[in-house]
């Protein structure tokens, strides 16, 4: 459960390191996460989302990361994505500590319907950000119709966001990442509101993107079968006050087919331990020397 | 079909009530208020004959300078105070304030100031009119959905392109109310600001018009602002429509849900 490659803490011999996922020797992640604590300070008082959180991610990962809900994995994912400073600890991208919006990275946020401004046409959504970042205009048209083709948005460039249907809004979120040609992709619980097809497409999608784009993906899920079925690792976060709780290995074969591959025994046997991990957590169990 | 059918929702009221009037005074006659035969009568000589270029465009043209002069400062102001917090602090109560004066009074500080002149009148039309649009203009840039705004600096879209590319188009629905009310606001502003001091205007002439007992002439005069502000209101009706299409569909959307 505990990393091996945790440098102990020098000082305290006795107590047990506290419990972190996988990370890399120096110089071989291209995202590290390093003893992350964020508290928010609020009106009523201040609240603790996030209490140590430690792992690495290598490049071109596609990483999962579960837990129960209020585990602090949107935080998690914001002060990764710079959009938020952490408390304690720092994540450094290709050794760059993170102060603000990394230019390589790319977010789906939560509230996917939201983050598409209304105001723009479904491929002026996808465009804007390559605008800003003064791509010429000829590219900027390649890789927006590429960019919906590959969502299977290409019917559809002219219409607005709420014109379409949740699960097309999600794809023009995604496809506005993509887009942008991050190494990094942030995806924050990107497919909670739409049906299970559609769920289905958008995993195999999401999975096909990474091979072909050659990112690193950090995906938030809270369905376990989802978190399993798209990734090499499955990083499980323990209930609030949030630490690693496991970090796990997904050794399926790399070719994933919906069908073929859920019904794999190995499957079967990683969904009971993720599973179990995650009433654990929700029961409150602590891994071992968590603070 | 279609388009005969909604002028003549259009056109069904104002007929109703000219029939009204037209019953209403055919009576025994009302010195206060003519026919509409009379007004008819005295409306060509009255206006067609020099005051169109003399008072009335004079008048439209400082209406809109003032109208004009309001929305944009309203939004820029709005904007900067709008996006900065200590700012806001700042200067909400100032602004409660000077909401709450009421332009006519304003009318004698601004002659002082700047004379008697066509700039005093638009000084007075853009010292009321502006509080509309730049309140809701503040209102609108403070109320931007937080997640708009992350995913704006998420992807670097910050300054300059930050306001063009998402505040300005997020706040549009609530600055055009804003700006629905300068509107009316500046036509009022306008003929009060020509009725001091002042030697021609349709505001001066309507006064004078009253002063001297030209009663239909009046009544005309009446007409003019009234048609002045219809146009008005069509023309900020398409203006609307079009610049805030996104936002009837989206609402459209909604509802149907
Ligand atoms: N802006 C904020 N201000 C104060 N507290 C916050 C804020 N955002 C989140 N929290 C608190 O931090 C904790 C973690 O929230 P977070 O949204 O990160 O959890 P999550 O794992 O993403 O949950 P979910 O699965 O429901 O999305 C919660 O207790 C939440 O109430
Ligand atoms: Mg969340």
């Amino acid at each position: 459960m505990q990393s091996d490659a945790t440098t102990p803490v020098a000082a305290a011999p006795a107590v047990p390191p506290a419990p972190a996922g996988r990370t890399l020797p120096d110089g071989q992640a291209l995202l590290s996460v390093r003893g992350v604590k964020k508290v928010y300070h609020t009106d009523g008082g201040d609240i603790e989302a996030v209490r140590n959180l430690t792992f690495d991610l290598a490049r071109g990962e596609l990483a999962c990361l579960v837990g129960p809900s209020g585990s602090g994995k949107t935080t998690l994912l914001k002060v990764i994505a710079g959009l938020l400073g952490a408390t304690e600890g720092q994540v450094t991208l290709d050794g760059q500590k993170i102060t603000g919006p990394p230019k390589k990275m790319a977010v789906v946020f939560q509230e996917y319907g939201r983050s598409l401004f209304p105001w723009l046409r479904v491929a002026d959504n996808v465009e804007l950000p390559l605008k800003n970042a003064g791509v010429p205009k000829a590219e900027r048209k390649a890789r927006v119709n590429e960019a919906l083709e590959a969502v299977g948005l290409d019917a559809v460039p002219r219409s607005y966001p709420w014109q379409l249907s949740g699960g097309m809004q999600q794809r023009v979120a995604i496809a506005r990442a993509v887009a942008y040609q991050p190494e990094v992709l942030l995806m924050d619980e990107p497919f909670a509101a739409v049906d299970a097809q559609t769920r289905a497409d958008l995993e195999d999608l999401v999975r096909r993107l990474w091979k072909d784009l050659g990112m690193t993906v950090l995906f938030v899920t809270h369905d376990i079968d989802e978190s399993i079925y798209l990734g090499g690792r499955v990083i499980v976060l323990s209930s609030s006050p949030t630490v690693v709780q496991e970090d796990l290995v997904i050794d399926l074969p790399d070719e994933r087919d919906q069908l073929e591959t859920r019904s794999l025994p190995r499957f079967t046997e990683l969904r009971h331990h993720v599973y179990e991990q995650i009433q654990l957590a929700k029961r409150g169990h602590r891994p071992d020397g968590a603070p | 079909m279609k388009t005969l059918k909604s002028a003549g929702y259009l056109i069904l009221l104002p007929v109703l009530l000219v029939a009204l009037w037209w019953v209403g005074t055919s009576g025994e006659p009302n010195f206060f208020v003519p026919t509409p035969a009379q007004l008819v009568d005295t409306f060509g000589p009255t206006w067609f004959e020099g005051r169109i270029a003399t008072d009335v465009l004079p008048s439209i043209g400082r209406l809109v300078a003032g109208v004009l002069l309001a929305i944009v400062l309203g939004i820029v102001v709005g904007l900067l105070v709008g996006l900065n917090r200590t700012l806001r602090a700042l200067t909400e109560p100032v602004f409660e304030f000077f909401r709450a004066l009421p332009p006519p009074v304003l009318i004698p500080v601004l002659m002082l100031l700047i004379g008697v002149n066509d700039s005093m009148k638009v000084a007075v039309i853009v010292s009321g009119a502006i509080w509309p649009v730049l309140l809701n203009t503040i209102e609108g840039v403070r109320s931007i959905d937080p997640v708009q705004n992350e995913t704006s600096r998420s992807y670097g879209i910050s300054g300059f392109a930050r306001i063009r590319y998402q505040v300005l188009p997020s706040a549009t629905p609530i600055i055009m109310a804003g700006v629905r009310q300068c509107l009316s606001i500046g036509l009022i502003l306008m003929v009060i600001s020509e009725m001091f001091a002042s030697s021609s205007g349709l505001g001066f002439t309507i006064v004078q018009f009253q002063r001297s007992f030209a009663i239909p002439e009046m009544w005309s005069g009446i007409i003019v602002l009234g048609l002045i502000g219809v146009v008005m209101s069509f023309i900020f009706q398409w203006a609307e429509a079009r610049v805030l299409r996104w936002y009837h569909g989206l609402k459209e959307v909604e509802n149907a849900v």
